[in-house]
This record gives C-alpha cells, structure tokens and sequence, in this order.
C-alpha cells in the first residue's frame, strides 16, 4: 500500500495504523472489506485477524487473503482465549453493541489494549439539531433516522470516559475527528465528530 | 455395479495401520491428478471426496460416462486453477473406485466383503499421506474438500500438522450429530435388510442388493437437499400424468426423482462400501481423538483455514462449522468463515452458488 493509500483510509484507522507497533496480533472487530487489517499486515507485519458479520465484506476479506470470520462480536468475542491479542480494535461500532460496557470488557479480555471508536453525540451539530429543531439529528457524520439506526446507545466524549474510569479501564490516548481531519482535545464534547481512544486494563 | 474399468492406482509400500488396531496390507489407492506439479512440488492441492464421491472430479465418470463431479470449481482457469496448481483427488479406502474397499480381493484371494476391518475418516486420510509420501509431496499447498471430504480435510489438519499450508473444509462438521448417525442407519439397514445382501457375500452370485442400496440412496438424498428446494423443484407436481392413480406407483415427481437417483446410484457404487464409509463418517469426532477439546486437536496446526458453511444445509447446519472455528480460534490459528445463503441445501457446495467460487478462488490464491 502506498502512502496515498494510507491517506485514502479513514483518518481514524489511519491513527489506528500509525500507532499498531509491528509485528504485533491484532483483532479488528466489524471489519468490514479489511481495509485497515490489510493495511496493517502490509504495512506494519501485523498478524490481523477480524470478525465481520456481513457475509459480502467476510468474502472481500477472504479474496484479500485475511482471516475473517463471519459472527456477531456481541455473540463470539466470547470464543476468543484471554489475551489472545496485542490490539482489539473497534472502529465505530461501540455504540451497536448489545451492552458496550461488556462489549468493552470482552476487548479487554482478549486484547491487552483496545482501540475504540465511536461517534460522538454531543457533537455541537447535535446538539443544535436537537435543540433548535426538536427531533432526533441527521447529519453528514450519522446519516440514519433513528428508527433505522443500528446505533442504539448514544454515546459522548464524557460518557466514554465515565465508562472508561467506571470500569477501571486506563485510557492511554485519545484522537478526536471533525469534517475527516484531526481536531484538538479542547472543547472536544463539543467539537469532536467522533472520537478515537486507546484504552488498556488498569494495573 | 458393472464391470470394474482400469484406474491409474498406486500400491502403498507400507502396511497401513488402523484405528481399529487392524492393518490393511498392500493397500492400493486409485487416483487422479491435473495440472502439472511444480519441479519444487510446491503447488499440490490435494481434493478429498465425498461419501459417494471419487477421484473423477474434473474427468468424465469411467461408469456413468457423466462429467466429473466438481468440473464447475477445478479445471483451467476455474476456481481452483489447473493452469496453477496440480490437483490430487484420490478414491477413499473403503470406497470402491480402484481403492481398497470391501469388494477388493484380499489375502484370501476372495473380495474381502465383510471382513475388510471397519475404518474410520482418519485411516482414510492415512491412507491419503501414503499417497503424498510415494508422490514425495511433503507440504500441499491447500487440502480442500466438502461434507465427507471436509471431515478429511479437518482430520488431516488435525492428524498431519505439517501436511497442509490451507485447509479449506465446506459443508461440514468435526463430528456426527445423532441425527446424521441416525440417517445413516437407516440406510444400512436398508441394505441389509435386502436379501440378496446375503451378509455382504454377493460379488460372486450376481445378485447384488440393489433394491436396498437404491433406497439408503433414496433417504440421504433427501438429506442433502433443502425443503425450499424440492418445494420449488417438485411441489406437489405429477410424473407424466394429470391424475393421481389411486396406486403405488411414482405418481409424483418428487418420488420418480429419488427413484431414479436410487437406481442410477446403484449402477456405480458397492452396498458394501456404503456400509464402511457411512459407518467412518459415523464414528468420526475429532474432539474424541484428541481428548475430548476439539481446539487441542488443533493446537499444533501450521495452516491457515477456511470453513463455508450454507444456511440451507442441514445436514452440517452453520453451527457445525462455527464449532470448528470457535476452536480454531481457541487454538490461536488463523481462521476466515463464511455462511453462505444458496438455496439448494448440503448439496450447495457441489451446485451454482458464485459467491462459493469466489471464496475458494481467494483463500488459495494469495
């Protein structure tokens, strides 16, 4: 991959990327076509595996020559080994789970540290759309009605991080997304799009 | 059956020891190969049949004069690729195709029948290494196979950690559920039930249980179809007439269809070899072998896998093959899986389901 691929990669995965040290054993849970998995086996000798429920995104994976497997992480995280990777990562998935908190332990268990990322709804846009026009938001970011959306726990900056402190789990960095670029940790409940943590277990 | 033609076959040099603590000498494997082999016998696939299957997988039946029975998946330019690879297919022991079977002769200098020893899905695969070792093919680069070939598959992964570098298991399970064993059953019976069986002593009077293996042909059939697809098939629809005849004859379409599948059936296989190879599938459980954890069977594997499963198949419905990953990923070893939606049931891995291809095409290509 070229480094005009790496930029072509969502800029959260491309963060994911910069950060995976190599040679390590990564799990990316929702996968989707393997995009970030093969940019980190190419790119990084990173030994990826993934878990994707979409049947046409597992046979892309596969096609790619990565070892994908179709599940549903609320259900089959739990088949993983403790400690079975160096990385779990979760891109823009959290807010789907079933339960996040558990969805974040199982991480946790399996990964000694665990990139998340999920979009963040106490963006201002959000706020406003809420505030001003009375009705659930639809932006550029989360383009979904509320009675389609997979999203079912809304989430913010500061819930992550009450969650984060509530599970005894450390948060080692954090990125914040606005417009597809990187914005700064000032304000970032307010300014941030989505948002981008590494966390690991405490202690 | 008819007259045995001649198969390219070789005699393994070595006794071939058996789970039944049995030895089987001068086993002979028939088999057939396409695509050249590389000068560092690197690109060997080795394809494992299913329980009626053979080694005609891409070459005309010698029996039944019909095209081979994965001509769709494996030829030049096909899925797996004979313009790449070299492709190994060979007739299971047990089986009745040029391999040692029931109806081969055996130190008596009669067909062995009855007393060929019982054999599980593991012999047949050492009987499969015995191959590759006089072929002095260390390491394939891909095992493949579905339902009875998948169990060969997972069991060479299991049994020869070093065999394989890909093992690529379709439609197929690490274990006989109670109700496969129980199908099975009925078709043994069947044939058993048949007079001319005559205890599995038939090859010289002639008279070969027909009528009992068409009807064990008949119930697996039935198995390895789905309802939605013998619904859209056949319905409720009637064979060349516009009444029911008040009678037993094949008034359906449905009935005609399996009756022809169970004579025709019966022109190319041994009862006998039903009675082995379903008995071997039967017994198959790779957990068991290895302890009891079906990821320790795997714990010294150095291949990456591939199962695919259908969501009609019921007969090694989607969980058998989630089981296998489950332990696979317990075992740490790299593992893609896929369900695939086709509507023919267990019978999709041989039929038109494209997406089938592209998954087989990717997982050996790269």
């Amino acid at each position: 991959m070229t480094e005009a691929d790496r930029s072509s990669l969502r800029p959260d995965l491309a963060v994911i990327l910069d950060h995976v040290e190599p040679g390590s054993r990564a799990l990316d849970v929702g996968c989707g076509d393997g995009v970030l998995m093969a940019a980190m086996r190419d790119q990084r000798g990173v030994d990826a595996r993934g878990i994707e429920i979409d049947p046409v995104c597992v046979e892309r994976c596969v096609a790619r020559g990565l070892s994908v497997v179709q599940g549903d992480a609320d259900r089959d995280l739990g088949f993983y080994p403790d400690g079975a990777f160096d990385y779990a990562i979760l891109s823009q998935t959290l807010q789907t789970a079933e339960r996040p908190d558990r969805m974040l332990r199982e991480l946790l268990r399996v990964g000694r540290r665990a990139f998340v990322s999920f979009p963040n709804f106490a963006y201002w846009r959000m706020r406003w759309a809420l505030l001003s026009k009375g009705r659930m938001p639809v932006t550029r970011h989360l383009p979904v009605t509320w009675y389609e959306t997979q999203n079912i726990h809304h989430v913010t900056v500061k819930d992550f991080e009450a969650l984060a402190d509530d599970l005894d789990i450390a948060i080692s960095n954090r990125w914040f997304f606005t417009k597809g670029r990187e914005v700064g940790d000032s304000g970032a409940n307010w300014r941030a799009e989505y948002a981008l943590f590494e966390v690991r277990r405490s202690g | 059956m008819t007259p045995q033609p001649v198969f390219n076959a070789t005699t393994l040099a070595d006794p071939l020891p058996l789970d039944s603590g049995e030895v089987l000498h001068g086993v002979s494997i028939a088999y057939e190969t396409y695509g050249e082999l590389a000068a560092d016998k690197g690109n060997a696939i080795l394809l494992c049949h299913a329980l009626t299957g053979d080694q005609f997988v891409a070459s005309k039946h010698p029996v039944t004069g019909k095209p081979g029975w994965w001509e769709r998946m494996v030829g030049p330019g096909k899925p797996i690729d004979t313009n790449r690879f070299h492709v190994i297919c060979a007739n299971v022991i047990g089986s009745c195709m040029g391999s040692t079977g029931p109806a081969a002769i055996g130190p008596d200098g009669k067909p062995y029948a009855m007393s060929f020893p019982v054999i599980t899905i593991r012999d047949m695969v050492r009987g499969l290494a015995g191959l590759l070792d006089q072929m002095e093919i260390e390491r394939l680069h891909a095992v493949v196979g579905g339902s009875m070939g998948g169990m060969q598959a997972l069991s060479m992964a299991a049994n020869f950690p070093e065999r394989a570098g890909r093992v690529l298991a379709i439609a197929t399970t690490a274990r006989h559920s109670a109700q496969n064993i129980a199908f099975h059953e009925v078709g043994r019976q069947s044939i058993m039930a048949d007079p001319n069986w005559a205890e599995g002593d038939y090859y010289a009077s002639g008279k070969t249980p027909d009528a009992g293996l068409a009807v064990a042909r008949m119930a697996a059939h039935i198995t390895y179809l789905s309802e939605e697809g013998l619904t859209e098939k056949f319905g409720r629809r009637l064979q060349d007439r516009s009444e029911k005849t008040f009678g037993f004859d094949a008034d359906f379409q449905i009935e005609s269809y399996l009756r022809y599948q169970g004579s025709g059936f019966t022109r190319r296989f041994d009862a006998n070899s039903y009675l082995y190879i379903t008995r071997a599938m039967d017994y198959f459980d790779i957990a068991e072998e290895h302890g009891g954890l079906l990821a320790d069977a795997f714990a010294g594997t150095t291949a990456r896998f591939c199962l695919v499963s259908f969501d009609s198949d019921w007969l090694y419905p989607t969980a058998e093959s989630r089981h296998v990953v489950h332990a696979l990923n317990a075992a740490g070893a790299p593992v893609s899986f896929v369900e695939l939606s086709a509507p023919f049931g267990h019978d999709s891995f041989l039929l038109d389901v494209p997406a089938l291809d592209r998954v087989v095409r990717g997982f050996l290509d790269d």
